[in-house]
Protein backbone atom coordinates (compact mmCIF):
# COMPACT_ATOMS: atom_id res chain seq x y z
CA UNK A 1 0.00 0.00 0.00
CA UNK A 2 1.38 3.13 -0.66
CA UNK A 3 1.98 5.56 1.74
CA UNK A 4 1.22 9.40 2.64
CA UNK A 5 4.76 10.08 1.88
CA UNK A 6 4.46 9.03 -2.02
CA UNK A 7 2.29 11.46 -2.89
CA UNK A 8 3.21 14.37 -0.61
CA UNK A 9 6.92 14.44 -1.79
CA UNK A 10 9.01 16.86 -0.06
CA UNK A 11 9.23 18.80 -4.18
CA UNK A 12 5.47 18.42 -3.96
CA UNK A 13 5.06 20.24 -0.49
CA UNK A 14 7.86 23.05 -1.13
CA UNK A 15 6.03 23.68 -4.41
CA UNK A 16 2.97 24.08 -2.77
CA UNK A 17 4.40 26.62 0.00
CA UNK A 18 6.14 28.50 -2.39
CA UNK A 19 4.56 28.15 -6.20
CA UNK A 20 7.12 29.08 -8.89
CA UNK A 21 5.50 31.54 -11.85
CA UNK A 22 2.68 32.26 -9.42
CA UNK A 23 2.14 35.72 -11.39
CA UNK A 24 0.10 37.06 -14.13
CA UNK A 25 1.60 37.56 -17.08
CA UNK A 26 1.24 41.08 -18.40
CA UNK A 27 2.32 40.05 -21.96
CA UNK A 28 0.25 37.36 -22.39
CA UNK A 29 -1.30 36.53 -25.63
CA UNK A 30 -2.41 32.99 -24.23
CA UNK A 31 -4.99 32.66 -21.47
CA UNK A 32 -6.79 29.64 -20.05
CA UNK A 33 -9.21 29.56 -17.28
CA UNK A 34 -9.63 25.42 -15.07
CA UNK A 35 -12.16 24.28 -13.42
CA UNK A 36 -12.66 21.35 -11.01
CA UNK A 37 -16.07 21.62 -10.30
CA UNK A 38 -16.45 18.25 -8.29
CA UNK A 39 -14.10 20.80 -5.11
CA UNK A 40 -14.49 24.17 -6.68
CA UNK A 41 -10.64 24.34 -7.78
CA UNK A 42 -9.82 26.85 -9.90
CA UNK A 43 -6.48 28.02 -12.20
CA UNK A 44 -6.11 30.82 -14.33
CA UNK A 45 -3.18 30.22 -16.58
CA UNK A 46 -1.46 32.61 -18.53
CA UNK A 47 1.19 32.15 -21.09
CA UNK A 48 3.19 34.47 -23.73
CA UNK A 49 3.76 32.49 -27.03
CA UNK A 50 6.57 33.88 -28.89
CA UNK A 51 6.21 31.89 -32.50
CA UNK A 52 6.21 28.44 -31.34
CA UNK A 53 8.01 29.14 -27.82
CA UNK A 54 6.51 29.92 -24.55
CA UNK A 55 8.55 32.73 -22.95
CA UNK A 56 6.48 33.31 -20.28
CA UNK A 57 3.98 31.62 -18.25
CA UNK A 58 2.35 32.38 -14.66
CA UNK A 59 -0.63 31.36 -13.25
CA UNK A 60 -2.94 32.39 -10.21
CA UNK A 61 -5.53 30.31 -7.97
CA UNK A 62 -8.41 32.62 -6.10
CA UNK A 63 -7.47 32.35 -2.58
CA UNK A 64 -7.93 28.84 -1.28
CA UNK A 65 -8.93 27.27 -3.92
CA UNK A 66 -5.82 24.78 -5.03
CA UNK A 67 -4.91 21.90 -3.09
CA UNK A 68 -1.80 21.12 -2.17
CA UNK A 69 -1.14 19.36 -5.67
CA UNK A 70 -3.14 21.09 -8.11
CA UNK A 71 -0.71 24.04 -7.29
CA UNK A 72 2.69 22.16 -6.96
CA UNK A 73 1.55 20.53 -9.93
CA UNK A 74 0.94 24.03 -11.64
CA UNK A 75 3.75 25.42 -10.52
CA UNK A 76 6.31 22.49 -11.13
CA UNK A 77 4.63 22.71 -15.25
CA UNK A 78 5.46 26.37 -15.49
CA UNK A 79 8.67 25.29 -14.75
CA UNK A 80 8.75 22.23 -17.12
CA UNK A 81 7.52 24.47 -20.12
CA UNK A 82 8.96 27.55 -19.76
CA UNK A 83 11.09 28.28 -22.85
CA UNK A 84 9.92 25.00 -24.53
CA UNK A 85 7.81 24.61 -27.52
CA UNK A 86 4.58 24.31 -27.79
CA UNK A 87 4.95 21.21 -29.31
CA UNK A 88 7.07 19.93 -26.77
CA UNK A 89 5.01 21.13 -24.24
CA UNK A 90 2.18 18.98 -25.53
CA UNK A 91 4.62 15.90 -25.00
CA UNK A 92 5.17 16.84 -21.57
CA UNK A 93 1.83 16.58 -21.03
CA UNK A 94 1.10 13.57 -22.64
CA UNK A 95 3.89 11.76 -21.11
CA UNK A 96 2.88 13.39 -17.38
CA UNK A 97 -1.02 12.07 -18.21
CA UNK A 98 0.68 8.73 -19.27
CA UNK A 99 2.23 8.13 -15.62
CA UNK A 100 -0.49 9.23 -14.02
CA UNK A 101 -2.51 6.28 -15.86
CA UNK A 102 -0.41 4.04 -14.97
CA UNK A 103 2.97 4.51 -17.64
CA UNK A 104 6.28 5.26 -16.93
CA UNK A 105 7.34 8.18 -15.14
CA UNK A 106 7.21 11.57 -16.72
CA UNK A 107 11.14 12.89 -17.28
CA UNK A 108 12.47 15.37 -14.25
CA UNK A 109 10.83 16.85 -11.63
CA UNK A 110 7.20 15.82 -13.00
CA UNK A 111 8.29 12.13 -11.46
CA UNK A 112 7.41 13.55 -8.11
CA UNK A 113 3.77 13.34 -8.97
CA UNK A 114 4.08 9.58 -9.76
CA UNK A 115 2.77 8.77 -6.54
CA UNK A 116 -0.82 10.70 -7.38
CA UNK A 117 -1.45 7.43 -9.13
CA UNK A 118 -1.55 5.18 -6.16
CA UNK A 119 -4.81 8.22 -4.88
CA UNK A 120 -7.11 8.10 -7.99
CA UNK A 121 -9.22 10.64 -6.63
CA UNK A 122 -6.63 13.30 -6.49
CA UNK A 123 -5.53 12.27 -10.48
CA UNK A 124 -7.86 15.27 -11.47
CA UNK A 125 -5.85 17.61 -9.31
CA UNK A 126 -2.28 16.70 -10.65
CA UNK A 127 -3.87 17.49 -14.59
CA UNK A 128 -6.00 20.98 -13.87
CA UNK A 129 -2.70 22.57 -14.97
CA UNK A 130 -1.76 20.82 -17.82
CA UNK A 131 -5.37 20.78 -19.43
CA UNK A 132 -5.45 24.50 -19.05
CA UNK A 133 -2.11 24.29 -20.30
CA UNK A 134 -3.41 22.61 -23.61
CA UNK A 135 -6.32 24.83 -24.03
CA UNK A 136 -4.30 27.93 -24.11
CA UNK A 137 -2.05 26.54 -26.27
CA UNK A 138 -5.33 25.49 -28.36
CA UNK A 139 -6.16 29.17 -27.95
CA UNK A 140 -9.58 27.88 -26.76
CA UNK A 141 -11.74 30.30 -25.13
CA UNK A 142 -13.63 27.95 -23.50
CA UNK A 143 -12.68 27.66 -19.95
CA UNK A 144 -11.80 23.83 -19.53
CA UNK A 145 -13.02 21.21 -16.70
CA UNK A 146 -11.58 18.33 -15.30
CA UNK A 147 -15.15 16.82 -15.99
CA UNK A 148 -15.26 17.32 -20.06
CA UNK A 149 -11.68 16.00 -19.70
CA UNK A 150 -11.40 12.15 -19.25
CA UNK A 151 -9.01 10.82 -16.65
CA UNK A 152 -9.51 7.72 -16.02
CA UNK B 1 -25.63 8.44 24.24
CA UNK B 2 -26.74 5.23 21.92
CA UNK B 3 -25.27 2.45 22.68
CA UNK B 4 -23.37 2.13 19.41
CA UNK B 5 -21.35 -1.04 20.54
CA UNK B 6 -25.20 -2.58 19.82
CA UNK B 7 -25.41 -0.58 16.73
CA UNK B 8 -22.28 -1.02 14.60
CA UNK B 9 -23.12 -4.83 13.98
CA UNK B 10 -26.11 -3.99 12.08
CA UNK B 11 -24.20 -2.44 9.69
CA UNK B 12 -21.98 -4.89 7.39
CA UNK B 13 -19.63 -2.27 5.64
CA UNK B 14 -18.56 -0.87 8.97
CA UNK B 15 -17.10 -4.33 9.67
CA UNK B 16 -14.67 -4.06 6.65
CA UNK B 17 -11.15 -1.75 6.70
CA UNK B 18 -10.74 1.37 5.04
CA UNK B 19 -6.91 1.49 3.86
CA UNK B 20 -6.07 -1.49 6.51
CA UNK B 21 -7.48 0.69 9.17
CA UNK B 22 -10.98 0.28 10.73
CA UNK B 23 -13.60 2.76 8.62
CA UNK B 24 -14.59 5.43 10.63
CA UNK B 25 -17.05 6.67 8.52
CA UNK B 26 -18.09 10.90 9.08
CA UNK B 27 -19.55 11.43 5.71
CA UNK B 28 -22.80 11.32 6.98
CA UNK B 29 -24.35 14.52 5.74
CA UNK B 30 -23.29 12.70 2.43
CA UNK B 31 -25.20 9.32 2.88
CA UNK B 32 -25.53 7.25 5.45
CA UNK B 33 -24.41 3.43 5.49
CA UNK B 34 -27.50 0.56 5.20
CA UNK B 35 -28.20 -1.47 8.40
CA UNK B 36 -28.81 -5.59 7.69
CA UNK B 37 -32.06 -5.30 8.28
CA UNK B 38 -32.65 -2.62 5.16
CA UNK B 39 -30.83 -4.94 3.24
CA UNK B 40 -32.24 -7.76 3.40
CA UNK B 41 -35.70 -6.11 3.33
CA UNK B 42 -34.84 -5.59 -0.11
CA UNK B 43 -33.54 -8.81 -1.10
CA UNK B 44 -36.60 -10.22 0.81
CA UNK B 45 -38.91 -7.74 -1.04
CA UNK B 46 -37.81 -9.56 -4.49
CA UNK B 47 -37.06 -13.34 -3.15
CA UNK B 48 -40.77 -13.35 -2.17
CA UNK B 49 -43.04 -10.34 -3.18
CA UNK B 50 -41.88 -8.49 -6.27
CA UNK B 51 -44.51 -7.91 -8.98
CA UNK B 52 -45.37 -4.36 -10.41
CA UNK B 53 -47.78 -2.31 -8.13
CA UNK B 54 -51.28 -1.13 -8.25
CA UNK B 55 -52.22 -2.84 -11.10
CA UNK B 56 -51.67 -6.78 -10.77
CA UNK B 57 -55.09 -9.08 -10.46
CA UNK B 58 -53.29 -11.50 -8.55
CA UNK B 59 -52.00 -12.19 -5.21
CA UNK B 60 -47.92 -11.39 -5.82
CA UNK B 61 -49.10 -7.90 -7.55
CA UNK B 62 -51.14 -7.83 -4.49
CA UNK B 63 -48.34 -8.19 -1.74
CA UNK B 64 -46.34 -6.02 -3.94
CA UNK B 65 -48.38 -3.20 -3.61
CA UNK B 66 -49.29 -3.96 -0.19
CA UNK B 67 -45.21 -3.14 0.30
CA UNK B 68 -44.96 -0.39 -1.54
CA UNK B 69 -48.00 1.45 0.31
CA UNK B 70 -46.84 -0.13 3.59
CA UNK B 71 -43.86 2.27 3.21
CA UNK B 72 -45.98 5.31 2.49
CA UNK B 73 -47.64 4.75 5.75
CA UNK B 74 -44.49 4.63 7.26
CA UNK B 75 -43.62 7.67 5.76
CA UNK B 76 -46.22 9.48 6.68
CA UNK B 77 -46.16 8.46 10.08
CA UNK B 78 -42.17 9.23 11.34
CA UNK B 79 -42.93 13.01 9.75
CA UNK B 80 -46.63 13.32 10.62
CA UNK B 81 -47.92 13.79 7.37
CA UNK B 82 -51.34 15.78 6.62
CA UNK B 83 -52.31 13.02 5.05
CA UNK B 84 -50.67 9.24 3.75
CA UNK B 85 -52.07 10.35 0.53
CA UNK B 86 -49.94 13.62 1.32
CA UNK B 87 -46.80 11.11 1.13
CA UNK B 88 -45.57 11.16 -2.78
CA UNK B 89 -42.44 8.77 -3.71
CA UNK B 90 -39.15 10.64 -5.60
CA UNK B 91 -35.88 9.78 -6.34
CA UNK B 92 -35.13 11.97 -3.40
CA UNK B 93 -34.99 15.90 -1.76
CA UNK B 94 -33.72 16.72 -5.39
CA UNK B 95 -36.44 15.32 -7.34
CA UNK B 96 -38.92 16.54 -4.95
CA UNK B 97 -38.18 20.09 -5.05
CA UNK B 98 -38.02 19.61 -9.01
CA UNK B 99 -41.79 18.48 -8.91
CA UNK B 100 -42.76 21.13 -6.56
CA UNK B 101 -40.62 24.17 -8.73
CA UNK B 102 -42.26 22.46 -12.06
CA UNK B 103 -45.78 21.39 -11.14
CA UNK B 104 -47.16 24.43 -8.30
CA UNK B 105 -44.19 26.36 -9.29
CA UNK B 106 -45.08 27.02 -13.23
CA UNK B 107 -48.67 27.23 -12.55
CA UNK B 108 -48.69 29.70 -9.93
CA UNK B 109 -45.53 32.30 -10.84
CA UNK B 110 -46.35 34.70 -12.67
CA UNK B 111 -43.62 37.46 -14.41
CA UNK B 112 -42.44 40.01 -11.57
CA UNK B 113 -43.16 37.55 -8.46
CA UNK B 114 -40.10 36.33 -6.37
CA UNK B 115 -39.17 33.23 -4.43
CA UNK B 116 -37.46 33.35 -2.27
CA UNK B 117 -34.13 30.90 -0.85
CA UNK B 118 -31.51 30.93 1.70
CA UNK B 119 -27.74 31.79 1.11
CA UNK B 120 -27.35 28.62 3.30
CA UNK B 121 -29.37 26.15 1.26
CA UNK B 122 -28.02 23.16 -0.93
CA UNK B 123 -27.54 23.59 -4.57
CA UNK B 124 -30.67 21.19 -4.88
CA UNK B 125 -33.27 23.90 -3.34
CA UNK B 126 -31.90 27.08 -5.32
CA UNK B 127 -31.30 25.35 -8.79
CA UNK B 128 -34.92 24.57 -9.47
CA UNK B 129 -35.69 27.59 -8.52
CA UNK B 130 -33.53 29.26 -10.83
CA UNK B 131 -34.67 27.38 -13.42
CA UNK B 132 -38.41 28.79 -12.62
CA UNK B 133 -37.69 32.10 -12.19
CA UNK B 134 -35.57 32.39 -15.42
CA UNK B 135 -38.61 30.86 -16.97
CA UNK B 136 -41.10 33.01 -15.99
CA UNK B 137 -38.92 36.25 -15.66
CA UNK B 138 -39.64 35.57 -11.68
CA UNK B 139 -36.86 37.23 -9.14
CA UNK B 140 -34.99 35.02 -6.77
CA UNK B 141 -33.93 36.39 -4.08
CA UNK B 142 -31.04 34.81 -1.59
CA UNK B 143 -31.88 35.71 2.37
CA UNK B 144 -28.56 36.21 3.53
CA UNK B 145 -26.92 34.41 6.77
CA UNK B 146 -25.45 35.84 9.79
CA UNK B 147 -21.87 35.90 10.36
CA UNK B 148 -22.20 32.67 13.02
CA UNK B 149 -23.99 30.74 10.10
CA UNK B 150 -27.84 30.96 10.52
CA UNK B 151 -30.45 32.48 8.45
CA UNK B 152 -30.64 36.49 8.79
CA UNK B 153 -33.97 37.26 10.09
CA UNK B 154 -34.43 40.96 9.73
CA UNK B 155 -33.06 40.12 6.06
CA UNK B 156 -35.92 37.44 5.57
CA UNK B 157 -38.37 39.86 6.95
CA UNK B 158 -36.90 42.73 3.99
CA UNK B 159 -37.19 39.36 1.53
CA UNK B 160 -41.07 38.89 2.68
CA UNK B 161 -41.83 42.39 2.19
CA UNK B 162 -41.87 41.16 -1.83
CA UNK B 163 -45.09 39.15 -0.99
CA UNK B 164 -42.94 36.56 -2.60
CA UNK B 165 -44.75 33.35 -3.76
CA UNK B 166 -42.49 30.72 -2.52
CA UNK B 167 -40.45 30.71 0.19
CA UNK B 168 -37.72 27.60 0.24
CA UNK B 169 -35.14 26.72 2.91
CA UNK B 170 -33.50 24.34 4.66
CA UNK B 171 -34.54 22.75 7.82
CA UNK B 172 -31.07 22.01 8.67
CA UNK B 173 -27.78 22.96 6.63
CA UNK B 174 -25.71 20.51 5.44
CA UNK B 175 -22.71 22.54 5.02
CA UNK B 176 -23.31 24.38 8.46
CA UNK B 177 -24.99 22.18 10.67
CA UNK B 178 -27.80 25.24 11.60
CA UNK B 179 -30.89 23.88 12.77
CA UNK B 180 -33.19 26.43 11.56
CA UNK B 181 -36.68 27.85 13.22
CA UNK B 182 -38.50 26.09 10.43
CA UNK B 183 -41.97 26.85 12.30
CA UNK B 184 -41.01 30.50 12.99
CA UNK B 185 -39.97 30.92 9.17
CA UNK B 186 -42.81 28.93 8.18
CA UNK B 187 -45.16 31.29 9.90
CA UNK B 188 -43.70 34.39 8.78
CA UNK B 189 -43.61 33.25 5.16
CA UNK B 190 -47.46 32.04 5.43
CA UNK B 191 -48.00 35.79 6.71
CA UNK B 192 -46.47 37.41 3.80
CA UNK B 193 -49.12 35.63 1.52
CA UNK B 194 -45.82 32.67 0.35
CA UNK B 195 -46.32 28.85 0.76
CA UNK B 196 -43.48 26.89 1.86
CA UNK B 197 -40.90 24.62 0.57
CA UNK B 198 -38.88 22.92 3.17
CA UNK B 199 -35.55 20.93 2.44
CA UNK B 200 -35.69 18.10 4.79
CA UNK B 201 -32.61 15.97 3.64
CA UNK B 202 -30.31 16.65 6.48
CA UNK B 203 -33.14 17.07 9.31
CA UNK B 204 -35.34 13.89 8.80
CA UNK B 205 -32.33 11.73 9.43
CA UNK B 206 -31.28 13.32 12.57
CA UNK B 207 -34.60 15.20 14.36
CA UNK B 208 -37.96 14.33 15.35
CA UNK B 209 -39.67 15.90 12.56
CA UNK B 210 -43.52 16.93 12.50
CA UNK B 211 -44.12 18.97 10.00
CA UNK B 212 -47.96 19.79 10.55
CA UNK B 213 -45.82 21.49 13.82
CA UNK B 214 -43.65 23.01 11.09
CA UNK B 215 -46.54 23.94 9.60
CA UNK B 216 -44.49 24.31 6.11
CA UNK B 217 -46.72 23.19 2.83
CA UNK B 218 -43.92 21.33 1.13
CA UNK B 219 -41.42 19.10 2.68
CA UNK B 220 -38.64 17.11 0.50
CA UNK B 221 -36.83 13.99 2.05
CA UNK B 222 -33.95 11.69 1.08
CA UNK B 223 -34.11 8.23 2.18
CA UNK B 224 -30.12 7.01 1.95
CA UNK B 225 -29.47 9.83 4.06
CA UNK B 226 -31.70 7.58 6.65
CA UNK B 227 -30.61 4.29 6.36
CA UNK B 228 -32.39 3.60 3.21
CA UNK B 229 -31.30 3.20 -0.53
CA UNK B 230 -30.32 5.35 -2.71
CA UNK B 231 -33.27 6.38 -4.83
CA UNK B 232 -35.51 6.66 -2.29
CA UNK B 233 -37.02 9.59 -1.40
CA UNK B 234 -40.58 11.18 -0.89
CA UNK B 235 -42.12 14.39 -1.32
CA UNK B 236 -44.58 15.39 1.69
CA UNK B 237 -47.77 17.86 1.05
CA UNK B 238 -50.74 19.46 2.10
CA UNK B 239 -52.97 17.40 0.47
CA UNK B 240 -55.38 20.42 -1.12
CA UNK B 241 -52.15 21.67 -2.71
CA UNK B 242 -51.79 18.12 -4.17
CA UNK B 243 -54.94 18.01 -5.84
CA UNK B 244 -54.92 21.35 -7.43
CA UNK B 245 -51.82 21.13 -9.01
CA UNK B 246 -51.13 19.67 -12.49
CA UNK B 247 -48.75 16.15 -12.74
CA UNK B 248 -44.98 15.93 -12.90
CA UNK B 249 -44.39 13.31 -15.50
CA UNK B 250 -46.96 11.92 -17.82
CA UNK B 251 -46.98 8.08 -18.08
CA UNK B 252 -48.81 5.00 -16.49
CA UNK B 253 -49.93 4.54 -12.88
CA UNK B 254 -50.52 8.92 -12.64
CA UNK B 255 -53.94 8.62 -15.14
CA UNK B 256 -57.40 7.85 -14.93
CA UNK B 257 -58.60 7.60 -18.19
CA UNK B 258 -56.98 8.14 -21.69
CA UNK B 259 -58.04 9.67 -24.56
CA UNK B 260 -57.06 9.43 -28.16
CA UNK B 261 -56.42 13.44 -26.93
CA UNK B 262 -56.14 14.34 -23.22
CA UNK B 263 -56.51 12.53 -20.38
CA UNK B 264 -58.21 12.96 -16.92
CA UNK B 265 -55.58 12.44 -14.04
CA UNK B 266 -54.90 9.41 -11.06
CA UNK B 267 -55.98 10.42 -7.47
CA UNK B 268 -53.16 11.61 -5.23
CA UNK B 269 -50.48 11.07 -4.44
CA UNK B 270 -50.62 8.90 -7.76
CA UNK B 271 -51.13 11.57 -9.74
CA UNK B 272 -47.46 12.40 -9.33
CA UNK B 273 -46.27 8.59 -9.66
CA UNK B 274 -46.25 8.28 -13.56
CA UNK B 275 -44.00 4.76 -14.59
CA UNK B 276 -43.71 1.89 -12.38
CA UNK B 277 -42.31 3.39 -9.14
CA UNK B 278 -38.69 1.83 -7.17
CA UNK B 279 -40.41 -0.33 -5.02
CA UNK B 280 -37.38 -1.90 -3.64
CA UNK B 281 -36.70 1.66 -2.62
CA UNK B 282 -39.78 2.36 -1.16
CA UNK B 283 -39.47 -1.32 0.83
CA UNK B 284 -35.99 0.00 2.09
CA UNK B 285 -37.08 3.20 3.44
CA UNK B 286 -40.15 1.39 5.18
CA UNK B 287 -37.70 -0.79 7.11
CA UNK B 288 -34.83 2.22 7.39
CA UNK B 289 -37.71 4.32 9.62
CA UNK B 290 -38.62 1.03 11.55
CA UNK B 291 -34.89 1.05 12.71
CA UNK B 292 -34.51 4.74 13.54
CA UNK B 293 -38.08 4.69 15.18
CA UNK B 294 -36.91 1.78 17.38
CA UNK B 295 -33.80 3.70 18.30
CA UNK B 296 -35.99 6.74 19.02
CA UNK B 297 -35.41 9.94 16.71
CA UNK B 298 -34.75 12.42 20.30
CA UNK B 299 -31.91 10.19 21.28
CA UNK B 300 -30.02 10.14 17.92
CA UNK B 301 -30.47 13.94 18.00
CA UNK B 302 -29.14 14.25 21.02
CA UNK B 303 -26.45 11.77 20.08
CA UNK B 304 -24.87 13.64 17.54
CA UNK B 305 -25.03 16.85 19.21
CA UNK B 306 -23.15 15.17 21.94
CA UNK B 307 -20.64 13.78 19.09
CA UNK B 308 -20.70 17.10 17.48
CA UNK B 309 -20.23 19.61 20.86
CA UNK B 310 -17.24 17.21 21.22
CA UNK B 311 -15.69 17.25 17.91
CA UNK B 312 -16.09 21.13 17.93
CA UNK B 313 -14.21 21.24 21.25
CA UNK B 314 -11.37 19.14 20.52
CA UNK B 315 -10.52 20.44 17.22
CA UNK B 316 -11.22 24.12 18.33
CA UNK B 317 -7.60 23.45 20.96
CA UNK B 318 -5.76 22.71 17.77
CA UNK B 319 -4.37 26.07 16.68
CA UNK B 320 -5.19 26.69 13.21
CA UNK B 321 -8.58 25.12 12.90
CA UNK B 322 -11.43 26.86 11.79
CA UNK B 323 -14.52 25.61 12.82
CA UNK B 324 -17.78 27.36 10.84
CA UNK B 325 -21.98 27.58 11.66
CA UNK B 326 -23.24 28.63 14.89
CA UNK B 327 -22.55 27.72 18.45
CA UNK B 328 -26.40 26.52 19.15
CA UNK B 329 -28.92 24.58 17.41
CA UNK B 330 -26.89 22.83 15.33
CA UNK B 331 -26.48 19.57 14.31
CA UNK B 332 -23.91 16.57 13.85
CA UNK B 333 -22.33 18.06 11.16
CA UNK B 334 -18.68 20.15 11.94
CA UNK B 335 -17.29 22.19 8.91
CA UNK B 336 -13.54 23.17 9.59
CA UNK B 337 -10.29 24.26 7.53
CA UNK B 338 -7.04 24.18 9.45
CA UNK B 339 -4.35 26.56 8.56
CA UNK B 340 -3.86 26.55 4.67
CA UNK B 341 -4.23 22.90 4.39
CA UNK B 342 -6.60 22.79 1.29
CA UNK B 343 -9.50 20.66 2.50
CA UNK B 344 -9.24 17.83 -0.20
CA UNK B 345 -5.17 17.31 1.02
CA UNK B 346 -6.61 17.23 4.50
CA UNK B 347 -9.46 14.24 3.00
CA UNK B 348 -6.86 12.41 1.65
CA UNK B 349 -4.31 12.47 4.82
CA UNK B 350 -7.41 11.35 7.05
CA UNK B 351 -8.58 8.37 4.73
CA UNK B 352 -5.30 7.21 5.19
CA UNK B 353 -6.38 6.71 8.51
CA UNK B 354 -9.22 4.88 7.31
CA UNK B 355 -11.58 8.46 8.52
CA UNK B 356 -13.78 9.21 5.68
CA UNK B 357 -14.67 12.84 5.54
CA UNK B 358 -15.94 15.54 2.68
CA UNK B 359 -13.88 18.04 1.29
CA UNK B 360 -15.16 21.06 -0.99
CA UNK B 361 -18.10 22.95 -1.65
CA UNK B 362 -20.65 20.99 -0.15
CA UNK B 363 -23.37 21.80 -3.02
CA UNK B 364 -23.46 25.28 -1.24
CA UNK B 365 -21.47 27.78 -3.54
CA UNK B 366 -23.16 30.84 -2.47
CA UNK B 367 -22.74 29.89 0.96
CA UNK B 368 -18.74 28.93 0.54
CA UNK B 369 -19.06 32.85 -1.30
CA UNK B 370 -20.03 34.42 1.83
CA UNK B 371 -17.91 32.25 4.04
CA UNK B 372 -14.79 33.50 2.04
CA UNK B 373 -13.51 29.86 1.56
CA UNK B 374 -13.05 27.76 -1.94
CA UNK B 375 -14.29 24.53 0.37
CA UNK B 376 -14.43 23.06 3.80
CA UNK B 377 -13.88 19.78 5.45
CA UNK B 378 -16.91 18.83 7.11
CA UNK B 379 -17.62 15.48 9.46
CA UNK B 380 -20.84 14.55 10.03
CA UNK B 381 -21.86 12.50 12.47
CA UNK B 382 -24.60 9.23 12.47
CA UNK B 383 -26.15 6.46 15.06
CA UNK B 384 -23.25 4.09 14.76
CA UNK B 385 -20.39 7.20 15.27
CA UNK B 386 -18.76 7.46 18.46
CA UNK B 387 -15.93 8.83 21.04
CA UNK B 388 -13.76 6.32 19.52
CA UNK B 389 -14.33 7.88 15.54
CA UNK B 390 -13.82 11.39 16.82
CA UNK B 391 -10.00 10.36 18.53
CA UNK B 392 -9.52 9.09 14.91
CA UNK B 393 -10.26 12.32 13.30
CA UNK B 394 -8.54 14.40 15.66
CA UNK B 395 -5.33 12.02 15.58
CA UNK B 396 -5.65 12.26 11.42
CA UNK B 397 -6.23 16.37 11.93
CA UNK B 398 -2.90 16.44 13.75
CA UNK B 399 -1.16 14.65 11.17
CA UNK B 400 -2.03 16.30 8.29
CA UNK B 401 -0.39 19.25 10.81
CA UNK B 402 2.76 17.67 10.90
CA UNK B 403 2.73 16.72 7.10
CA UNK B 404 2.43 20.15 5.73
CA UNK B 405 4.45 21.99 8.35
CA UNK B 406 1.16 23.96 10.03
CA UNK B 407 2.36 25.22 13.38
CA UNK B 408 1.33 23.31 16.47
Amino acid sequence: MSDLSDLYQQVILDHNRNPRNFKRVDLANRKAEGNNPLCGDRIQLYVQLDGDTITDIGFQMPQGSGCAISKASASLMTDAVKGKTAAAAETMFQEFRDMLAGGTNAPGKLAAFSGVRAFPSRIKCANLAWHALHAALQNSAQPVTTESARDF
Amino acid sequence: MLDTTRIRPDFPILQQKENGQRLVYLDNAATSQKPRRVIDAIVHYYSFHNANVHRGAYALAVEATEAYEAARTAVARFVNAWAREGVVFTRGTTESINLVAASWGRTNVKRGDTVVVTAMDHHSNIVPWQILCQEKSATLRMVEITEDGRIDLSDFGRALEAKPKIVAFPYVSNALGTVNPAAQLSKLAHAAGAVTVVDGAQSSPHLRVDVQTIDCDFYALSGHKMLAPMGSGALIAKPALLEAMPPYHGGGEMIERVWDDRSTWNKIPHKFEGGTPNVEAAVGLGAAIAYLEQLGMEKIAAHEQELARLTIERLSQIDGVTVYGPREHRAGVVPFTYGDIHPHDLATILDKDGVCIRAGHHCTQPLMRRLGVAATARASFYIYNDVDDIDALVTAVRKAGELFGVPA
